[in-house]
């Protein structure tokens, strides 16, 4: 389990490297900048989903290819801006801050069809919709994202997340991010015991868990309840991150602030009537009671996909992320297949911040691949995430596919130190970068 | 896409502000600057009175862009944690004291006239 993290990578570092570069050196090499020319196709390109990813790709498709047939495929009328589900979900910011339309990020001249896919044949180059559609295709960008399987955690169902409950189920969108902020908010006033982990799936943002168990702690000690709360946070893995370095950060703050961790404990079951919670261990389950808990199912490949053939058949099974390179995200066995985002079988990047990266990738051997040449990209496994450790204070840390940290500036901003700076990115930057993302202009 | 370029800041900008409200905000710095170089020129020197104003209200500015970021975002001085945030915090004082003094300046300028008219 090693993914992590929430948001943007390239943006803060883009945002800050501008900002230091300062107007004037930015001013030139904007001047300096050549526009790509535009490669001449008549290619069919279906996009599988319009979130970061699919909407992202499309408008940069869109302005690289002259003449390509572009479809772009999402049920969600709502584009959400997830790495904001954090704030949402305690109380920093409305719902309507990670709420916009899907169609208003795509770009004029390609065809938006308001369905997912119900087949995809990569054999015969064809995907069928739920409305029964059949689109043909040159080539396949799998930018779907995942499911949430909250069925995989017994006795629970979303309608109990919620303040009367005292469960928080964030993850299940912007309504649901209101009501986990309700539920920590009348325990942050009652106190009591507050469970916080994570499944033992990949997931996306994994940093996520963390943070909304330090920013609670951190509210308690402001409101004066801390005294009596107790925070638990459960690692489904012998570590709270996935990268050792960070690992140990994280592990030091929560020693510091007294919030208990315990390693290899899996959620499995919620009695909601009698308030417990049952963990998987390596010694046998564990059931212990809660006053607030905040619930991330365990997460997967939308069916389609996994039954496309286009999943790993060795790795992730019960998963089922697509074959992906790792480094070019092309599809290891159909090459006119693309990957972009959650959906993709590599070790790290369930982030927004690693789908800015990859979207210049695919983009290249996609572009590439049209012209007769050879790609030159290649993805490191990029992911980042501003870990909040309090309102006002987060630590931005960057890294790779070899746990290598990879800050932005080196020296400058610290990955491991607690900084306003890095709270003020997450809180200031990200979205508009984020946006900019979406547009397919950062 | 990974490189720096004018639009890429500018298009984060935008998005942060709203295009709007940006390219207003924009407008109005320039709008600023141009006044103060049009006094200078006007004036073929600068006023020592005016400029002492200016610079006597430097930490009102200082004080006021310290006081907007803290306000717009949940920030607290509490949160500063490392020397890069203290950079920052003076920078941000620094641009206001700077900007507001110009401003001052300027409105001084173009209220009072030329120095031989006000004098």
């Amino acid at each position: 389990m090693y993914d992590i993290s929430t948001l943007k990578g390239t943006d803060r570092r883009t945002f800050f490297k501008l900002a230091a570069a300062g107007g004037a050196a930015a001013l030139a090499m904007g001047a300096g900048q050549a526009q790509a020319q535009r490669q001449r196709t008549n290619a069919r390109i279906v996009i599988l989903g319009a979130g970061a990813g699919g909407a992202a790709i499309a408008n940069r498709l869109t302005e690289r290819l002259d003449g390509a047939r572009i479809t772009i495929l999402d049920p969600r009328a709502e584009h959400w801006y997830q790495p904001g589900f954090t704030l949402v979900a305690t109380g920093l910011k409305p719902a309507g801050y990670t709420v916009s339309g899907t169609g208003d990020w795509l770009p004029r001249g390609i065809d938006y069809v308001a369905e997912a896919a119900a087949e995809i044949d990569p054999e015969a180059n064809r995907i069928t919709t739920t409305g029964g559609r059949r689109i043909d295709y040159d080539f396949l960008i799998v930018a779907t994202g995942l499911v949430l399987d909250w069925d995989a955690i017994e006795g629970f169902s979303l309608d109990m997340a919620g303040p009367e409950n005292g469960i928080s189920a964030h993850y299940a969108g912007p309504e649901h991010s209101v009501k986990g902020w309700q539920a920590l908010d009348r325990f942050l006033d009652q106190g009591g015991v507050g469970m916080f982990g994570r499944p033992a799936t990949e997931m996306k943002c994994a940093g996520a868990p963390v943070k909304l168990c330090l920013l609670a702690e951190d509210m308690a000690t402001t409101r004066g309840t801390r005294g009596k709360t107790q925070f638990i946070y459960n690692a489904q893995a012998p570590n709270l991150f996935g990268v050792p370095v960070i690992h140990h950060r994280v592990r030091q703050i929560m020693d510091e602030r007294d919030i208990t961790y315990r390693y290899r404990h899996v959620l499995k079951a919620i009695d909601v009537g009698a308030k417990t919670a049952t963990y998987e261990t390596p010694d046998g389950d564990v059931t212990d009671r809660w006053d607030f808990i905040n619930v991330i199912p365990p997460q997967r490949a939308p069916q389609a996909v996994r039954d496309s053939g286009l999943s790993w058949a060795e790795r992730w099974v019960d998963q089922g992320w697509i074959e992906v390179d790792m480094h070019t995200l092309r599809h290891a066995r159909y090459a006119n297949v693309f990957g972009i985002g959650d959906i993709n079988g590599v070790p790290k990047g369930k982030t927004a911040a690693s789908v800015k990266w990859h979207i210049p990738v695919v983009e290249d051997h996609l572009v590439a691949q049209i012209a007769g040449r050879e790609g030159t990209t290649s993805y490191n496994g990029y992911t980042s995430c501003p870990l909040i450790t309090r309102v006002g204070r987060a630590m931005l840390v960057e890294f790779d596919y070899e746990d290598n940290l990879l800050p932005s500036f080196p020296g400058i901003i610290a990955p491991l130190e607690e900084l306003w700076i890095s709270w003020l990115m997450k809180e200031v930057a990200l979205k508009a970068t984020y946006n900019a993302m979406l547009r397919g202009r950062a | 896409m990974e490189e720096m370029t004018l639009g890429t800041l500018i298009a984060v900008f935008e998005e942060m502000f709203g295009r709007g409200l940006f390219w207003t905000m924009v407008g109005v710095a320039v709008v600023i600057t141009l006044a103060y170089l049009y006094v200078l020129v006007r004036d073929r020197a600068m006023s020592m009175r005016k400029f002492l104003l200016a610079q006597l209200s430097m930490p009102v500015g200082a004080v006021a862009a310290v006081a907007f970021v803290m306000w717009m975002t949940n920030s607290s001085f509490a949160n500063i944690g490392g020397p890069i945030d203290w950079i920052v915090l003076l920078g941000v004082a620094v641009l206001g004291a700077v900007g507001f003094a110009i401003l001052v300046y300027v409105v001084q300028s173009l209220l009072r006239g030329r120095p031989d008219e006000a004098a």
